[in-house]
């Protein structure tokens, strides 16, 4: 029997087992910390992910590598979205600790250990090559994400939250499985490179094939949060505790655009007119309800929950330009830029819940619009940051935002698409209204407390620098485009 | 030192903007002053030789600097100026440092804020003038939105806000199609954002009208024309007078520019086939707003309408396709640029004094204040086109090149020279002559040395460009007569 086993090439997954090894080992660890604020906790968290980045960067695999008996592979789009990944949870761990250390019920060491198999099991979605294990890392993180948003016990609204999530959750992920066994029953196979070469060779019951995309799409959207899948989005934004909410709103997108790439693009490509359509409709609908919906909302995370699934639409605008009656010479732009919309979306709504985090502090929620009043008297400063990330959403240069918008624009346009981009940038127009009200909270009223920003010097620090990203990748977007792009020519 | 002038006209600004913005409270509020002058002084000095160096002879693109910006889509730093846009940037800066003046006594709430606006906005303006790459410049006509915004909201009267959001919404709305229409272009064109390259490129006539239109709709707003002209008197009205300054003189020329830079020589047959509809819209700014000038009982609001009818004016000048109504359009918009400027500047110094924009609260101001008095009529006679002002120039060039294109045009143009000396003069009487009204005007102190100065410059420009508009017209000559080349020439295949 033992003959039979072949130890397989860990290299490509070193960056996984490292945050499973130390997540246990933290676990453990986290027992025995007295220190109320679990300050070596934090630390080795944050090390933890520094030390998995690090790995990540240095095996970059420049061809696409599969291990696992094929039901992992590491390439160049995996290694770009992990790093990003581990980036954005390490700045995120950085917003959330005073929020955390402040609140009780909160500060206890399992919110890192949490933090920890949430970024696994994304960092699995990302690098899946197989339908079950994609499925195992969605789960991982959803898992994980349940227990975080109830983490706060003591809060009604949180439990409620959870609860929705964790339904609705299951919901989405029972319909993914479905369409999964159906891609099976049509293909014969779960791994996705198999499934793309069935399809190639054209032995394929299409009818099959197209029901379980109905659902595959289906349970993807979810996760992205689009209409008509985002109910849970607005209440789990609001309820969950704002350090989870940054991380909902940041970290899992990344993984859910992985998720988009490798079933769609990497399995399903050859059924792309099918799927694009699907998409299509999903992505105007987000924008208008997503847009229309976040103009009535008084509280800031429940705004920004509805701006964020407007922008999924929006970044699904590029996923449907890939290919225009079957030719894809445009596919590789469309895509890229769909990716480049969708990091520049995670580095400004990191930013922009990070200005929530920092105005709260203990027994204070910093989460409705009016407590934005009049900021720019209390701190210059952080209202210009708070500005440049409002400005950066609403998509006006020189911001990011700006050249996420145009790329997908130029995509659609590419595409031939027109009228689908006119629909676009006149729900941008609506969009702006509640963006620039934010500004105008912040600087044209006068402030209710007039108390200095409470929060901790690396924080102030960390959000300056992010705010600052925002404003210079508006202006130099171009590095980031182009790694963007290679990133997803190495996928294919 | 003379290869990136042009760069040194948008960045100087910016980066003495955020330098004052880097001084803080109002602790340091002299400090942000002087550092404000300097900058803006400064953004002007290099302005310079622009117009020193600059070489009449030809219609190509001066000062030119080239660098690639954003690589993948083909998107160049890309600045150079012509005889229609120089004058312009040399125009804003000026205007800038006389903002920053005017403001010097009056804003003493957060006034690094305030000061850092105006810079980083000039700076942004000069950058549309000066960009020859498509997206540099909606880069730049998109940002501009955000000082003004601020500066409304901020600073602005009782209704700032509603006035704020409806400038930045409806400017937004007119530019994201623009945007489209960009994007269109640089797939027409094969993979290129340069306007220049625009300029040569053949275009089916069906195209031409959509393009046309989405032009039309991004620039009419800004202009503002009739009907889409609704923000113009809002914004005005609210905005602190150095906003309604920088608004009047450079923000209503940006649209008329980007009509001159995009619309006639990309789409020059559907400027011919549309040009009825544009002429008709001119006309009925005219005229029509004309009348609704003279009903204001807001100074500032009159002001804004007799804006309006300028700016339909100059539309009217650009579409008759020759070169008197392009130059007259042009000299018009600068001219403009000087007169509305000092018309709001002089309603400032009675805002100032009085706290109220109600022309009925006044009467008799000639009694205390004589020496702005004096000013006052000045501007108010250029405004009306009194011949020896800057004013005068324009309106007769523009009226001469509507003789030539047809006879009627002219007619019904011509009459906003009654129309607007009735609007004007009368507003002047009732405010400046007349018995005293009140205590309050009786109290009035006159104007002090730095309004002096202010009103002074502009007094020397309205005149020296009325008597003497030469070095004004003679730069333009042969970008005009290039662009009139160019737009004579059809695009079709």
């Amino acid at each position: 029997m033992l003959s039979n086993f072949i130890v397989p090439d860990l290299v490509p997954a070193a960056p996984e087992l490292f945050v499973l090894a130390m997540a246990c080992v933290i676990l453990i660890v986290d027992l025995f910390v007295k220190s109320k604020e679990r300050t070596l906790t934090f630390v080795l968290t944050q090390l933890t992910l520094v030390v998995s980045a690090t790995i990540t960067f240095y095996t970059v695999s420049y061809d696409k590598t599969y291990t696992f008996a094929n039901m992992f592979v590491d390439d160049q789009l995996a290694d770009l979205l992990k790093l990003l990944l581990d980036l954005t949870v390490i700045v995120v761990l950085f917003y959330a600790r005073g929020y955390i250390a402040e609140r009780v019920s909160m500060a206890k060491g399992e919110f890192y250990v949490l933090v920890l198999f949430a970024t696994l099991g994304m960092m699995v979605m990302i690098s899946a090559n197989h339908l079950l294990v994609l499925y195992l890392g969605l789960e991982m993180m959803s898992l994980s994400i349940y227990a975080m948003v109830a983490l706060n016990r003591d809060s009604t609204q949180a439990t409620e939250a959870a609860m929705k999530y964790f339904v609705l959750g299951a919901l989405a992920s029972g319909l993914l499985l479905y369409g999964m066994s159906m891609v099976y029953g049509a293909t014969g196979t779960l791994e996705i490179t198999e499934i793309a070469q069935a399809l190639a060779q054209g032995a394929v019951n299409k009818t099959i094939l197209v029901f379980g995309l109905v659902f595959l799409v289906a349970g993807i959207a979810f996760k992205l949060g689009v209409v008509p899948f985002h109910m849970w989005i607005p209440d789990v934004y609001h309820g969950a505790p704002t350090p989870v909410t940054l991380l909902i709103a940041s970290a899992p997108k990344l993984a859910a655009f992985a998720m988009v790439i490798r079933l769609l693009v990497n399995g399903l490509f050859f059924l792309s007119p099918d799927w694009q359509q699907m998409l299509m409709i999903l992505a105007v609908l987000s924008m208008a309800i997503g847009n229309l919906a976040a103009i009535a909302q008084t509280n800031i995370k429940r705004m920004l929950a509805y701006s964020a699934i407007s922008h999924m639409g929006f970044m699904l605008l590029g996923m449907v330009s890939g290919v225009v009656d079957g030719d894809a010479r445009y596919a590789m732009n469309a895509y890229s830029s769909s990716m480049f919309y969708m990091v520049a979306y995670v580095i400004t709504s990191v930013a922009g819940f990070g200005m929530i985090l920092l105005l709260a502090r203990a027994g204070f929620e910093a989460d409705s619009l009016d407590d934005f009043k009049g900021l720019n008297k209390r701190s210059p400063w952080f209202a210009s940051m708070m500005m440049v990330v409002m400005f950066s959403m609403a998509g006006i240069p020189f911001f990011v935002g700006f050249f996420a918008k145009f790329s997908v624009l130029l995509a659609v346009v590419a595409a031939g698409h027109i009228w689908l981009a006119i629909v676009a940038v006149l729900f941008s127009l609506i969009g702006a209204f509640y963006y620039l009200r934010v500004v105008k909270i912040m600087y044209f009223d006068a402030p209710i407390d007039n108390s200095p920003i409470p929060a901790s010097l690396d924080t102030k620090l960390l959000l300056s620098a992010n705010g600052l990203a925002v404003a210079l990748l508006g202006l130099f977007p171009h590095a980031l485009m182009y790694l963007c792009a290679v990133a997803l020519i190495s996928s294919l | 030192m003379s290869g990136n002038l042009l760069s040194l006209a948008i960045w100087i600004p910016i980066v003495a903007g955020l330098v004052v913005l880097s001084t803080g409270s109002d602790r340091n509020a002299p400090l942000a002053r002087g550092l404000a002058l300097f900058g803006a002084i400064l953004g002007l000095v290099v302005t310079v030789p622009l117009y020193i160096g600059f070489d009449k002879t030809t219609s190509a693109m001066q000062f030119v600097e080239l660098a690639s910006w954003i690589p993948p889509f083909n998107i160049n730093y890309h600045l150079g100026v012509d005889g229609i846009s120089m004058l312009f940037v040399i125009l804003n800066s000026f205007i800038t440092v006389l903002v920053v003046l005017a403001g010097w006594q009056v804003i003493e709430n957060r006034v690094a804020q305030y000061n850092a606006a105006f810079l980083i906005m000039s700076g942004l303006l000069n950058g549309i003038f000066c960009s020859l790459d498509g997206i540099l410049f909606y880069v730049f006509f998109e940002a501009s939105l955000i000082p003004l915004y601020l500066i409304i909201g901020m600073w602005g009267g009782p209704n700032r806000v509603y006035a704020a959001f409806k400038f930045f919404l409806y400017t937004l709305m007119g530019s994201l199609l623009f945007l489209l229409a960009l994007i269109y272009l640089f797939f027409q064109s094969g993979g290129s954002f340069s306007i220049l390259d625009w300029h040569q490129l053949p275009l089916a006539l069906n195209t031409q009208i959509w393009l046309f239109l989405a032009f039309l709709i991004a620039f009419a707003v800004k202009v503002p024309m009739w009907p889409v002209h609704t923000w113009l008197p809002d914004a005005h009205v609210e905005a602190p007078t150095g906003g309604s300054v920088v608004l009047a003189a450079i923000g209503l020329k940006l649209g008329a520019y980007g009509l001159l830079r995009f619309s006639l020589p990309i789409t020059p047959d559907a400027s011919h086939e549309l040009s009825g509809l544009i002429i008709a819209l001119s006309l009925i700014a005219v005229i029509y707003i004309g009348f609704v000038a003279l009903v204001q009982a807001d100074m500032k609001k009159l002001v804004a309408y007799s804006s309006i009818a300028h700016m339909g004016f100059v539309t009217l000048g650009f579409f008759m396709f020759n070169a008197l109504g392009i130059e007259g359009a042009l000299v018009q918009m600068i001219s403009h640029g000087f007169v509305s400027g000092a018309m709001f500047l002089c309603i400032g110094v009675l805002y100032d004094r009085m706290h109220s924009r109600q022309i009925a609260d006044y009467g008799g101001v000639v009694n205390s204040m004589p020496k702005f008095a004096a000013f006052f009529m000045l501007f108010s006679m250029a405004n009306a086109g009194l011949p020896a002002t800057s004013g005068f120039v324009g309106e007769f060039m523009i009226i001469l090149g509507a003789v030539k294109f047809n006879f009627w045009v002219a007619f019904a143009a011509a009459t906003t020279m009654i129309v607007g000396a009735a609007y004007t003069l009368w507003m002047y009487k009732r405010v400046v002559f007349g018995a005293v009204a009140n205590d309050h005007v009786a109290e009035l102190t006159d104007i002090n040395g730095r309004e002096f100065l202010i009103l002074a410059v502009l007094a020397l420009c309205v005149l020296g460009m009325g008597l003497y508009p030469l070095p004004f017209t003679e730069v333009m000559h042969a970008s005009v007569n290039d662009l009139l080349q160019h737009v004579a020439q059809s695009k079709l295949q």
